[in-house]
């Protein structure tokens, strides 16, 4: 869980080195740097516009970073610039590749509303992983049955509740069999009614050993579940620890002011 | 009424070029109407400027003006890059080739407009999820965002549609022998030009009539996922 420089250790899951994302002038991300082990549950924390989804989104390249390297089990996406000195991805196929290993759940879900539950999770395997449509469906029944949403699969997103469309978007990201899955706070969007549902699968993949990064404000997930827990302020890594350290005995006066702040 | 029957081979034979003229049009406006929008969409302002640059300019330049330009100019031009290029000798722009040529410029410019809405309505977090489980643009385009913007494109697009059908009566002013021309001709020498006239705007309606059944269903075909209101 400490700084890391390019490390070819291949237990690291998930690299992120100083990373630095600016908005116009606006620098949101001021240097931030961590490290996902095999079996990782890093929570990130932090008050509106502390960079924790910016941080997120930078790690598959939805957003481009200004600077700064990311790396998946040691293979690190590799940057250029354009003329105007602004940093792009060198390799799009490789993006394509390595988005394709990390798998993300969004806050509003985004599944394909054009398509129903099982649409949704085998489009991915069959047109990315390149699987047959048999084979995808094989694997799409595993997943949709394991978060209690294979009754539902011929459904469209329009005619069933948030937590089931986040249930099914977490299938559709399980389903690829990713090395580590982002999630950018999962139950910010949901009724209060349909947080538990959703937190009850999350947790389970958890438990299971899976490698995650979990953007959120569940304050009880993050203490429970995650294996780590970093706590970003304006841009920065302001602490970082096991949960019971951070929530029991937070050293910065910024943590201690955000937790008392936040119920839990 | 027994004249134009008599006729009634000329006017199924313009019928077919009217149609042909249209579809093929169509489908070349399809094309430039998606590079269009793309291009307006684009991150790149030069980009950005140059679809725009393209609209204005259909919108400005009266459409009779502009076929004439690509019927007689084009010729010249095209011989002039093959000579320059060393890739073609001499290429025939026949009525027919203008007619497409110029409806499919004109209305890939509306439909450019028609795209870049119907892109812009598709839901920017369904785009993304695409991009996040590894999915290519062009898989993207025609998994996720093709499928769901051809319904917020429909109203607008049939509409250019029956414009553009209409408009293909301009190529009879450069002597395409379409619907109108053949018909002006047979009616002209018969003295009879209003009955063809008739004629004319009665199969013109039973076009219009049929594309509005086939658009009707692609909108259904579309309509997957959709809540009913």
């Amino acid at each position: 869980m400490n700084a890391v420089s390019t490390s070819a250790d291949t237990n690291v899951s998930l690299g992120v080195n100083d990373l630095h994302k600016s908005f116009g002038t606006h620098e949101v991300l001021k240097g931030v740097s961590l490290e996902a082990r095999e079996g990782d549950v890093i929570s990130l924390l932090g008050s509106s516009g502390s960079g924790k989804s910016t941080l997120l989104r930078c790690v598959n390249m939805l957003e481009t970073p200004t600077s700064g390297e990311i790396s998946v089990h040691g293979e690190v996406i590799k940057m250029t610039q354009d003329r105007g000195g602004i940093a792009r991805p060198a390799d799009p196929r490789q993006v394509e590749r390595i988005r394709a290993r990390l798998a993300m759940v969004f806050q509003s879900f985004n599944l394909w509303s054009h398509m129903t539950v099982m649409e949704n999770v085998i489009a991915g395997l069959i047109h990315v992983l390149k699987q047959s449509r048999a084979e995808a469906i094989e694997n799409a029944k595993e997943v949709l049955e394991r978060v209690g949403m294979y009754e539902r699969r011929d459904y469209y997103p329009a005619h069933i509740s948030g937590g089931q469309q986040q249930r099914a978007a977490i299938a559709r990201a399980l389903a690829m069999e990713p090395e580590v899955m982002l999630f950018d706070e999962p139950t910010s969007a949901l009724d209060p009614e349909l947080v538990g549902e959703v937190l009850k699968v999350i947790r389970s993949l958890a438990e299971e050993g899976r490698t995650m990064l979990v953007v959120t404000h569940e304050m009880a997930f993050a203490r429970d579940v995650s294996s780590n827990v970093i706590f970003l302020h304006q841009g920065l890594i302001e602490e970082q620890g096991v949960p019971k350290q951070m929530f029991t005995d937070p050293k910065s006066a910024r943590l201690k002011e955000f937790l008392s702040n936040t119920r839990h | 009424m027994d004249v134009i029957f008599e006729y009634k081979q000329i006017l199924i034979e313009g019928t077919l070029v009217t149609i042909s003229l249209a579809v093929l049009s169509l489908l070349l406006s399809i094309a430039l109407g998606l590079m269009g929008a793309y291009a307006k969409l684009s991150p790149k302002r030069g980009v950005r400027r140059a679809g725009e640059l393209y609209t204005l300019f259909v919108r400005s330049v009266p459409d009779l003006v502009l076929m004439m330009l690509i019927f007689y100019g084009g010729q010249t031009l095209m011989s002039q890059v093959g000579a320059l290029t060393g890739l073609w000798g001499y290429i025939d722009i026949n009525q027919f080739m203008a007619g497409v040529l110029t409806l499919g410029f004109i209305f890939g410019a509306y439909m450019s407009e028609t795209f870049r809405g119907a892109i812009l309505a598709v839901p920017s977090g369904q785009i993304e999820a695409a991009k996040a489980v590894g999915m290519t643009p062009s898989q993207v385009f025609r998994i996720v965002t093709w499928p769901q913007m051809v319904r917020f494109a429909l109203p607008s697009f049939t509409n250019n549609w029956l414009v553009l059908v209409k408009s293909t009566a301009l190529v009879s002013v450069i002597g395409l022998h379409d619907l109108v021309w053949n018909a002006f001709t047979a009616g002209r020498s018969t003295h009879m030009l209003f009955s063809f006239m008739i004629a004319v705007m009665v199969i013109y309606l039973i076009i219009t009539g049929l594309s509005d059944v086939i658009l009707r269903a692609v909108d259904r075909k579309y309509a997957a996922g959709v809540r009913k209101a």
